[in-house]
């Protein structure tokens, strides 16, 4: 039991049990799936397809965090995908063609790209403070994508583009497939290889790390670059959702959000040590917490309120200060607990190996 | 040591200056820079200086709404326009307004985002002697005299026409219904709502639940998915705009749904995309709400800086929209 609570997972995934019992009890029938039209069809369903875009982004949050950092402009990088790809396809003859959609997806993914090495250029070359630099793009990026659109919401019609976001694929919604693929190869490629190792000692120490013969500013400029293509599908899955683009409100404060489903996660927002399982299940959370709201049927004026309330109550059991007191409380006899082993990394090596 | 600061400093300058160009791209998007370095003649060259700060881009309506105001407010047309877009945040538009009274523009229009806390503001406007005519959405004020005049729809009647619809349909037939509403504490959604109920009073239809979707195509379609996860038997949407009713159509649809059979949908606004869901049969009536302020805007303008009365409340005239109507009515609309 004591190992259980323990666990750095327990209070998230509690929270969200929490919330589906929640639900549940408003509405018995919550996690049921049917299946309807050869795919399948519930409120769970429901929840995985609005996570997708979140948890992209959220992704991308979790690797830049980890190197210290910190990326304020997902957000506006959503706005300019979907402007680039909607516009696109509405100025094609065609909008109906695959080769159409295909090329403004590619336009829009490799715009965004260009956007994140901005921010990783003036974060790991020029030196500049991971929120300043960003902050930048996050004013000046809706500024862009509103001039991309004219200043107006592209709508368009276009079925393949519309699979994107309404679609399935193997009975389940193609956005979901989509983002819980690419979480699946980053935690592959990030755990299974030395690479999130080496993020890990970018983030607790850059200097001593570059000393000791990792290249810190080629993995800062690379996680920037990430983050800004994960924000870049994350922007396309939005905008197919419901087939318009609009410069001012797609993805507004996603990137609060995903800083929260990152610190939900049990990521410190210091650097160093990071956890993706973490940040899939703080995503999941806020998705959740969204869904709650009307199916529980609380009123839109103390809406906010009531997420504030949950995502605190979150918080303060994550904290390190509350985890070792809750711990103290059930396992008394014990003076003191040793400091869970994290998987891959022993941040201490590193240094000692700088020094 | 000294090349690399030199490539640095390089760099440094490089990005600056593409910096200045960024912020250049978005200030030219976001209407004009809010420093009002120049000032404006005033009226007595004939040309009326007419600072508007528009709510956003949220919707279809308002992007028709700001085409209407561009176009008609033209040099040719007496008028310097100068044009900014609050999006969607009260402080921005009070901001937008007294970076207006400090340039001294002619006259001051914006649409309220929501319909308190302008009080402070309008009296800044009073003072400087700028009069100050509402579009689109009204202020709760006490005090009428901190605008000359409101060019506008009736949201209250907008409400009533839809639930009168409503009522002549489906009345008997215990229509359960849910309501996307506006944005929390704007005119149209307060008014709607309450035109709405006041409508379908006396009759069996019922509103089992009522949430946001501040406007937006994307939170409606998230809110009416928990409404289906929640309720199992809804026959009618109605939506405060047509974005949401639009965002509705998908999230019923994804239900495996039959979007204006399986649950009709009742919306208001009547711009394109809206009515050509509706001509398709995805919604089953839609209540205009005019958009094409900017002619109205211009008349009443020039009687305020002429001196002249002007009335306090000018209604703008709405049509209402069957399917058959609307096949008839979207080959030639503006909008």
């Amino acid at each position: 039991m004591t190992n259980l609570l323990r666990h750095h997972l327990f209070w998230p995934v509690a929270a969200l049990v929490a919330l589906l019992v929640a639900n549940t009890v408003a509405s018995p029938g919550f996690l049921a799936i049917t299946v309807r039209d050869g795919h399948l069809f519930g409120a769970p369903i429901d929840i995985l397809r609005t996570t997708a875009p979140l948890l992209l982004v959220a992704l991308g949050m979790t690797l830049v965090i980890a190197t210290r950092g910190i990326d304020l402009s997902v957000g506006a990088v959503v706005a300019v995908s979907g402007a680039v790809a909607l516009s696109h396809i509405a100025s094609s003859p065609n909008p109906d063609s695959p080769v159409t959609v295909l090329t403004a997806i590619g336009l829009a993914l490799a715009l965004c790209l260009v956007l994140g090495v901005w921010n990783g250029f003036l974060v790991s070359v020029l030196g500049i403070q991971p929120i300043i630099a960003t902050l930048i793009l996050m004013t000046a990026g809706r500024g862009v994508a509103m001039l991309i659109t004219g200043g107006m919401i592209t709508t368009v019609n276009s079925a393949p583009f519309k699979v994107l976001g309404s679609g399935f694929w193997l009975g389940l919604p193609v956005a979901a497939v989509l983002a819980f693929g690419v979480f699946a190869v980053v935690a592959f490629v990030v755990r299974r290889t030395a690479l999130g190792m080496l993020l890990e000692a970018t983030g607790i120490n850059p200097a001593a790390s570059r000393l000791s013969g990792v290249r810190s500013k080629t993995l800062t400029w690379t996680v920037y670059a990430a983050a800004g293509l994960f924000a870049g599908l994350a922007g396309l899955l939005i905008s197919a959702d419901t087939m318009a683009a609009d410069a001012n409100n797609a993805g507004l404060f996603i990137e609060l959000d995903a800083i929260l489903a990152v610190v939900i996660g049990g990521t410190a927002l210091s650097g160093g040590k990071f956890n993706l399982s973490g940040t899939l299940v703080g995503a999941l959370v806020i998705a959740t917490l969204e869904r709650t709201v009307t199916v529980v049927g609380i009123s839109p004026l103390v809406t906010p309120l009531f997420m504030a309330l949950v995502v605190i109550a979150v918080t303060l059991l994550q904290s390190p200060r509350m985890r070792e007191r809750l711990t103290a409380a059930t396992r008394r006899p014990v003076a003191t607990t040793p400091p869970e082993p994290q998987s891959a990394a022993r941040p201490d090596s590193t240094e000692v190996k700088a020094r | 040591m000294a090349r690399t600061t030199l490539t640095r400093t390089v760099l440094a300058a490089v990005s600056v200056v593409s910096l200045f160009a960024l912020g250049a791209c978005a200030s030219d998007a976001g209407g004009e820079p809010a420093a009002g370095g120049e000032t404006s003649g005033g009226a007595d060259d004939g040309v009326i200086t007419l600072g508007f700060s528009q709510v956003g881009a949220e919707s279809g309506w308002r992007a028709a709404n700001t085409k209407s105001i561009q176009d008609t407010l033209t040099v040719d047309n007496g008028f310097e326009l100068k044009f900014s877009d609050a999006q969607q945040k009260q402080e921005n538009q009070i901001q937008a307004i007294r970076s207006y009274i400090t340039q001294g523009v002619d006259v001051i229009a914006f649409s309220p985002v929501v319909e308190t806390g302008w009080d402070a503001v309008l009296q800044e406007a009073k003072s400087a002697g700028i009069p100050v005519i509402l579009t689109d959405r009204a202020v709760d004020s006490s005090d009428e005299t901190l605008y000359e005049s409101f060019i506008g729809s009736d949201f209250v009647k907008e409400g009533e026409m839809a639930g009168e619809w409503v009522v002549e349909q489906y009345d008997g037939e215990g229509y359960q219904a849910v309501e996307l509403q506006g944005t929390t504490g704007a005119a149209p959604a307060i008014d709607r709502k309450e035109g709405f109920e006041s409508a379908i009073e006396g009759s069996d239809v019922e509103i089992i639940d009522s949430q946001t979707g501040n406007f937006t195509r994307a939170e409606g379609k998230t809110v009416m998915e928990g409404f289906l996860n929640k309720h199992d038997d809804i026959d009618l949407v109605f939506a405060h705009n047509d974005d949401m009713g639009l965002g509705a159509i998908e999230a019923i649809e994804a239900a495996g749904m039959t979007p204006g059979e399986d649950i009709k949908i009742v919306t208001i606004d009547a711009v394109k995309d809206g009515m050509q869901a509706l001509v398709d049969g995805k919604i089953n009536y839609i209540v205009e709400c005019n958009p094409l302020l900017g002619p109205d805007l211009a008349e009443i303008a020039q009687k305020v800086v002429a001196g002249e009365e002007v009335e306090k409340r000018i209604v703008v005239k709405d049509e209402a929209f069957d399917q058959a109507a609307a096949e008839e009515a979207l080959p030639t609309r503006e909008y």
